[in-house]
């Protein structure tokens, strides 16, 4: 019996090692699940389709022309490898400028036969209309309803995923506000970062170190949300007043609160390493007439290096992933940034700010799934790099 | 007049008094070696020369000592100036993570010197007199932990002669090492006494009669008996510097 | 030696002024860092001060949560806290436990489940709040409720657990498992009745903690449990609850007035931050519990 429950201990314990392991492919499996549909789905919205005049030769259209078509930003067949004749764009809110209420019947019955035969009458027009009400006799010709391609979402430079009559989820700009903002937050918490760590570790009395050390442990507890909510009110106007922006919300006010929130962390981990540099090098270099400051520079830092590195990397690691003080700080809009001083947009502060209206299964919801994945990469290579980092440090 | 003069040192980890009443002098280029067994305060005593115990928090000191005169703890003694004339090897090799000739260079380059072709010269010079260059002199920019432990500790040496410091202090230099790296760096102590004046703290009893000329006999934080290597080895005046050479405790 | 080194006079002098100004600027950064920290708690406790009464925290929001309290919100948080709490601390010591006691130190399995214990960590709340929006809410059908958020929020607070009580346990010299081996104890008895409680006071500091990084976690909760408005206490693990950080985000962003919502934002950050240092504390007042112990112990 007493060995029996040995074992079942044991197997239960061995169970619960492994759950972060399970819990790691569970996020793999489900993020993949519902992301991964994105490059099944079509470009056009469902049920509808692009109609046009029987001649225009025009068949194939990316998602991005058919909103610069829609947006009135191509204006002529040729930029699409028509002919050169103006476009013409219909929805079907258009209908009334043609036809008055009653030809087009009280539940839209004559809808379909009026407007199929509206297209096949005009050679520029293209119209964004239910698949029901395109009439097979008009002779009408239809864009290729094409899938998703990975092409247009990894490359692609515009994120609009409500846009229609084909939405559009160019990841580009998503990627690189993450990268941009995270860039600069690293430049600004790094001189900081390092130098208290110097100072902590090697400078300081333990009475200053016995101070410091909480408040680096309360900056690193302070909850993200508290670091938007104090960015916004405070920062985000003084940048405004500053540099005399239209909108104070931007990459720098979102660099600069994650700047405060990575601190803790190359704080505590660069700590650590200098404190590991063993004291004989300390002493080896004191003894020949150097001065502590030449030790620690000379010495210390270039030993502890690759403690400082996986403190940084870490830091990195936060600030790409850090949601909720970035979607309320950084304006939030999805355009590749140009100046840190623009609004820009993470991809953490898209999956929060969007998932809520997504529908569920659609493309726009799988598209947050897969930003999600990316996410996850690039933590996951992120943590990796550590664990490499220090793996090769002990060896 | 003694290159090294000890006063009536007393020294105190706080409430611990570490040395009691130490009075020596130590002359000009001569080998002393500081014997006893562990916790006799002779490291305690060694690290004063270059001030290594100001690191420790909550040290006292009483009592003078003086190099060449100098009161060492005197105001306005600047301690990267003190360590630039006294240096020191340690108990274990402690190369710095860089290259061989880096290491030796490091004492020159943080004391100001920019010369590249003196550098040079000068570790190759540092590295003839530490009887290592034949061994590393195709190698100086491989890492100095690819050398063998003997390697390192003359490293080492090499590193504290080449800042050319007329004082040099060794705890337990070859306490880490194999027997045949030991009589290498015994060799290598016996050839720079003619350059310094050099104080070796040892465990071992043959290594202070090998290498040293004048033995000095710590215990419990005193003194107890300061002669030529001779005397104490063959006819110590006190009975407990006898019973320690001998073997009887320590 | 044929060439001693001369050195350059005045070197010294200029070497010491370096270090003088090095450390100068050290000190300085560091105690920007300090100005920070109480430039925020300052702020916050500042303007929220004057709105925390007892009203507000036990009332429910009302007029369009342009007025009344947090009592709810503040419910919900310490649900969640307790929720998470039951998910992640006996799944998290058992953990560390087979880390530290069963598993063979250098073995494979240690470095890996090391390894994904580490990139969990690592892993952004948001992909939790995705997954457990996937998995919680949407495969196993649980909705948006308390019981998918403190699931979602205990597998994000695993690995600091995980991590504690393997340290804890690692500083318990093994000399103590094998006096009590030698008396006859199994295994079990040993960890149970000797290293657990040893290991305790160590493990409650991280629990505690993890604790803290809960209370104010908003991404994993946006689409597992957070309600923008949901006066009433809730009644079941199904139901949704609100949350003081997820309140903080909506008030302090897509308020309907501003004018009148800033000092209901102001209070609730000050609750939150409130939790927070109180978390602090009570960690510090362990370690130093702990510490003691050891010390009389010697």
């Amino acid at each position: 019996m007493k060995k029996f429950l040995e074992k079942a201990v044991r197997w239960l314990l061995t169970a619960s090692g492994f759950v972060t392991s399970l819990v790691i492919l569970l996020i793999i499996a489900f993020l993949f699940a519902e992301g991964a549909g994105l490059f099944r789905e079509h470009t056009i919205e469902e049920g509808y389709v692009l109609a046009l005049h029987g001649d225009n030769p025009v068949k194939e259209m990316t998602a991005a022309e058919i909103k610069a078509v829609f947006d009135e930003d191509i204006t002529s067949w040729e930029a699409l490898g028509g002919p050169d004749m103006p476009i013409e764009t219909f929805r079907l809110e258009d209908a009334d400028k043609y036809f008055p209420e009653e030809q087009l019947g009280a539940q839209y019955e004559n809808a379909g036969r009026l407007i199929s035969s509206l297209i096949a009458s005009r050679p520029g027009m293209i119209a964004f209309i239910p698949e029901s009400m395109a009439d097979a006799d008009a002779g009408l010709s239809f864009i290729e309803d094409n899938t998703i391609s990975p092409k247009e979402v990894f490359a692609g430079t515009e994120w609009f995923p409500t846009a229609t009559p084909a939405p559009l989820f160019g990841m580009w700009p998503l990627l690189a506000g993450t990268l941009w903002v995270s860039f600069f937050a690293i430049l600004f918490a790094l001189p900081f970062g390092i130098s208290i760590a110097v100072y902590m570790a090697e400078i300081a009395s333990p009475k200053v170190r016995g101070f410091l050390k909480p408040v680096i442990e309360l900056l690193n507890g302070i909850p993200s949300v508290v670091y938007g909510f104090f960015g916004l009110i405070v920062i985000v106007p003084i940048l405004q007043q500053v540099f005399g922006l239209p909108v104070g919300e931007s990459g720098l006010a979102g660099s600069i609160v994650l700047a405060i929130m990575a601190l803790p962390t190359i704080v505590s981990v660069s700590e650590d390493a200098m404190r590991n540099c063993p004291p004989s090098l300390r002493e080896a270099s004191l003894a020949l007439g150097a001065t502590q400051w030449q030790t620690i520079y000379r010495v210390v830092i270039p030993s502890s290096m690759s403690g400082i590195a996986s403190g940084v990397v870490l830091g990195i690691g936060r600030a790409v992933g850090e949601t909720m003080a970035v979607l309320m700080v950084t304006g939030n809009a999805a355009v590749v940034p140009t100046s840190i001083l623009e609004p820009l947009r993470t991809i953490p502060a898209t999956i929060a700010a969007e998932l809520g209206e997504a529908p569920t299964g659609g493309a726009h919801y799988q598209s947050l799934f897969l930003l999600g994945i990316i996410l996850f990469f690039i933590t996951f290579i992120i943590n990796l790099s550590v664990e490499y980092i220090s793996a090769r440090n002990k060896g | 007049m003694g290159k090294i003069e000890a006063k009536d040192v007393h020294f105190y980890y706080g409430a611990f008094h570490a040395l009691k009443g130490i009075t020596m002098e130590i002359p000009q280029n001569k080998v002393v070696a500081f014997i006893g067994p562990s916790g006799c305060g002779k490291s305690t005593f060694l690290r004063l020369f270059n001030r290594m115990n100001d690191l420790i928090a909550g040290a006292r000191l009483d009592g003078s000592i003086k190099i060449d005169g100098q009161d060492i703890y005197a105001p306005g003694i600047e301690v990267d100036d003190l360590r630039k004339n006294v240096g020191m090897v340690f108990q274990r090799p402690n190369p710095f993570p860089k290259s061989i000739f880096d290491n030796i260079a490091y004492g020159l380059r943080v004391n100001g010197i920019k010369d590249k072709e003196f550098i040079r010269q000068r570790v190759e010079e540092s590295l003839r007199g530490a009887a290592l260059w034949d061994e590393v002199k195709d190698k100086l920019n491989a890492s100095a932990y690819a050398l063998s432990g003997g390697q390192q500790q003359r490293l080492c040496i090499a590193r504290a002669m080449a800042v050319s410091p007329s004082v040099l202090l060794m705890d337990e230099p070859a306490s880490a090492l194999d027997p045949i790296s030991t009589a290498k760096v015994e060799e290598l102590i016996c050839e720079l006494r003619k350059e310094v004046t050099i104080v070796i703290v040892t465990h071992n009893m043959q290594q202070a009669s090998r290498v040293s000329d004048m033995t000095a006999f710590f215990y419990m934080g005193e003194l107890v008996e300061y002669d030529d290597t001779k005397t104490i080895f063959i006819n110590p005046h006190e009975e407990a510097t006898q019973n320690y050479i001998t073997g009887r405790f320590g | 030696m044929s060439n001693r080194p001369t050195y350059p006079a005045g070197y010294d002098k200029s070497k010491r002024r370096t270090q003088r100004a090095a450390f100068a600027a050290f000190r300085a950064l560091s105690f920007c860092i300090v100005f920070i920290l109480f430039a925020i708690l300052g702020f916050i406790i500042y303007k929220g001060a004057g709105v925390i009464s007892w009203e507000f925290l036990s009332e429910a929001p009302t007029d369009g949560m342009t007025s009344g309290g947090i009592f709810p919100a503040i419910v919900g948080t310490l649900l969640l806290m307790a929720g998470s709490a039951i998910v992640a601390f006996p799944i998290g010591i058992m953990s560390g436990v087979y880390m530290n006691e069963y598993a063979s130190k250098s073995g494979w399995a240690v470095k890996f489940i090391r390894l994904m214990t580490n990139n969990l960590s690592g892993i952004p709340s948001i992909v939790f709040g995705l997954f457990g929006m996937a998995l919680f809410v949407k495969y196993l059908g649980f909705g948006d409720s308390i019981l998918a958020g403190s699931l979602t929020l205990g597998l994000l607070s695993l690995p600091l657990v995980i991590r504690t009580t393997e340290e804890a346990l690692k500083d318990i010299p093994d000399s103590i498992r094998e006096g009590s081996l030698a008396l006859g104890a199994t295994k079990l008895q040993t960890i149970w009745k000797v290293v657990l409680p040893m290991g305790m006071p160590r493990i409650m500091t991280g629990l505690i903690l993890s604790l803290g990084r809960v209370s104010g976690e908003t991404a994993p909760i946006l689409f597992t449990c957070a309600a923008y408005f949901f006066p009433q206490l809730p009644t079941s693990v199904f139901d949704q609850c609100m949350a003081l950080p997820y309140h903080l985000y909506v008030i302090a962003t897509s308020g309907t007035d501003i004018e009148a919502q800033q000092p209901i934002a102001y209070g609730t950050a000050l609750v939150l931050i409130a939790i927070v240092l109180v978390i602090n504390l009570l960690a510090g007042w362990f370690r130093r519990y702990f510490e003691k112990r050891v010390k009389t112990k010697q």
